[in-house]
């Protein structure tokens, strides 16, 4: 699904993910007049700033205060404007939390929450400033549709999608740049459509956000050294979860490692585990993610790197699951 | 008691000291929120060099002052602080920001030693130290509590739950600063968010407001003598320049935070020096 104007690879490597969301939205602002946007003192940072540029009329910045600016988008969506509203995403998943559960998700207004600095991608601000437990919290919220995109191009195709979607969407997208996973966006982006990035059947890997380019280089690694055929999908939405991607995945490779810059605890690990338990099919499993600590503070790559998220610490989990003795019979009978 | 000339001198040297550690670190760093460290220097200095009832060797006595920096974007003037202080090395300024480091942007009270608050997300601040200054009541101990905010920062409604909390119980053991630096990320705070009259809503809100130029030692000092004497909770006003003390950034919301390379470093040291030398020259006119 092509946004207005089609992204290319060179703009891929000069735009940081959040332009190419700021940008989107600009083009989403002269196409429809409805939008709004707003902001709690992070114009620039979160880059809702470019659509202030060229709408300073629709575009409000309400200073240092989430909650407000929650309540207000959600005032502004009841009398029938679009408010996209951004801010580092641990203010909008837990700063605001009571707004986004009562005065957006309960009313089902459509408002788009696009939250910045996502993960540990502002490794070195710490723990204060690292989200870790969005995805948990909005899982959690009826009616919010809950997306992570992987790159700047994937950004853009789920900001347009999201606007296309009536009701209330959260997406997480990580400060700074990100490696590039798409050079095009015509790769066929759905809300709740996984994208399988590489064919497998020996195990799965599911990946959300800056993990999903990690997965790849892994899958392509392991198949050139251990000769493994490594799935990888991109789950881009984890709600709706795309249950029959995971269930494909269960009977096709009988083995699972997921893979999120997010606690285990609530997020992509928990969504999937709970798709397997209720299929009743038991599977090789690993969580990839925070292991219910918080992060240490450093450079988003290098805190990928220690949490094991990374290339090496997929590959390392992909070679941990395959080696458990796991009965390849497709009888589930005899199965504890 | 009043401020001596010779207090006020080594507190000047010292803040000066300070700021140019708070420089030295971003540029160690690479960036920093530099401006907003500069802006509160002098409150941070003659608290941890003249009023803070702390100990070097026990830095978790139970009996001492505590201080809750709100803004805690700041860690990049606070850290220096702690560091000169001797709660933690000094070489570990060093490695500010990087990673594994003990000190990231915003300081980890169980990583940084002296830190009474893991702050970072706005508005935060002044509950806790509403908090602590409350169980000082509770645990029948004298010590006081002194808070920071940002004025950005204000526009978080907590803070001023906290400042009905402040005035409800009389915390007139806890003391708070305004950083009035007038500037926030996305410009001057009267652009983004109107806050004024802002003495006027902290006076109604029940505080005993003083107003004070918060780069003049000698006038912070004496408002805190006030605020320990007074039956009533204080909050020190204290008019600030993000980025006090280095030219091309006083004053500009733009050095919210900012890179430091080579060239920009020597031209801030020079600026500090300056900077120094007309404070010097103040205290000689002014100081009795
Ligand atoms: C709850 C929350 N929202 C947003 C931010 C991002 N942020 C960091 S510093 C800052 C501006 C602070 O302005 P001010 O309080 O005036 O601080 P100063 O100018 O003294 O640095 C913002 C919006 C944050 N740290 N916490």
């Amino acid at each position: 699904m092509a946004g207005g104007f089609v992204y290319t690879a060179v703009e891929s490597t000069e735009m940081s993910t959040a332009e190419y969301y700021g940008n989107t939205l600009a083009e989403l602002g002269r196409e429809h007049p409805e939008i709004v946007a707003l902001t709690a003192d992070l114009a620039n940072s979160t880059k809702i700033g470019i659509f202030q540029k060229e709408f300073p009329d629709r575009f409000f910045n309400v200073g240092i205060a989430e909650q407000n600016m929650f309540g207000v988008a959600a005032g502004m969506a009841k009398a029938g404007c679009v408010p996209f509203l951004s801010t580092f995403s641990v203010f909008a998943s837990l700063r605001c939390a009571d707004q986004l559960h009562t005065d957006i998700c309960y009313q089902n207004v459509n408002a788009k929450i696009i939250a910045t600095h996502a993960g540990t991608s502002f490794g070195q601000a710490g723990s204060t400033h690292h989200a870790i437990v969005d995805f948990a919290v909005t899982r959690a919220m009826p009616n919010l549709t809950v997306i992570c995109p992987a790159d700047g191009v994937e950004t853009a195709n789920a900001v347009r999608a999201a606007y296309e979607l009536n009701g209330p969407v959260y997406i997480r997208i990580n400060r700074g740049f990100d490696r590039v996973l798409y050079a095009d966006p015509d790769y066929g982006f759905e809300i709740g459509k996984a994208v399988e990035l590489h064919e497998g059947t020996d195990i799965t890997v599911i990946a959300t956000g800056s993990c999903a380019f990690q997965a790849l280089q892994a899958a392509n690694f392991l198949e050139n050294a251990d000769g493994l055929k490594v799935r990888v999908l991109n789950m881009h939405t984890l709600k709706p979860l795309d249950k029959d991607a995971v269930l494909k995945a269960i009977m096709d490779t009988r083995r699972i490692v997921t893979v999120e810059d997010h606690n285990i605890i609530g997020g992509l690990g928990s969504a999937v585990a709970e798709v397997m338990a209720e299929a009743g099919k038991g599977c090789g499993f690993t969580r990839l993610g925070l292991k219910d600590t918080f992060a240490p503070i450093g450079l988003h790559e290098d805190i990928m790197s220690m949490l094991g998220i990374d290339s090496n610490g997929i590959i390392a989990a992909v070679r941990d699951v395959m080696g458990k003795d796991f009965e390849l019979d497709d009888n589930w009978d005899d199965e504890v | 008691m009043s401020l001596t000339k010779d207090e006020w001198l080594a507190l000047e040297k010292k803040a000066h000291e300070l700021r140019n550690l708070c420089l030295d670190t971003t540029y160690w760093a690479g960036s920093g929120h530099i401006g907003g460290g500069m802006s509160c220097m002098d409150i941070l200095t003659i608290l941890y060099h003249k009023y803070l009832n702390i100990k070097k060797d026990d830095p978790d006595w139970a009996d001492r002052d505590r201080f809750i920096l709100s803004k805690g974007h700041a860690g990049i003037a606070y850290a220096p602080v702690l560091c000169d202080y001797g709660y933690n090395d000094k070489e570990q300024l060093k490695t500010f920001n990087l990673t594994n480091s003990k000190m990231g942007i915003h300081l980890d009270s169980n990583k940084v030693v002296g830190v009474d608050a893991s702050t970072g997300s706005l508005g935060h601040g002044l509950p806790i130290a509403a908090g602590t200054a409350l169980a000082a009541r509770v645990l029948k101990k004298s010590y006081m509590t002194y808070c920071l905010t940002g004025d950005g920062e204000l526009d978080e409604g907590s803070n001023w739950e906290a400042a009905m909390t402040i005035n409800h119980y009389n915390l007139n053991n806890l003391i708070t600063f305004v950083d009035r630096n007038h500037n926030m990320i996305d410009g001057n705070t009267e652009d983004v968010m109107k806050l004024e009259p802002l003495a006027d809503k902290f006076t109604s809100f029940g505080f005993d407001v003083k107003k004070v130029d918060g780069q003049n030692i000698k006038e912070l000092c004496d408002a805190v003598d006030y605020a320990l004497a007074s039956p009533r909770p204080v909050l020190i006003l204290a008019d600030t320049a993000k980025g006090a003390g280095i030219k091309m950034m006083e004053n500009n919301y733009k050095w919210h935070y900012g890179a430091i390379d080579d060239k920009l470093y020597e031209e801030c040291k020079k600026d500090l020096e300056e900077y120094y030398q007309k404070r010097v020259e103040r205290v000689e006119r002014e100081a009795k």
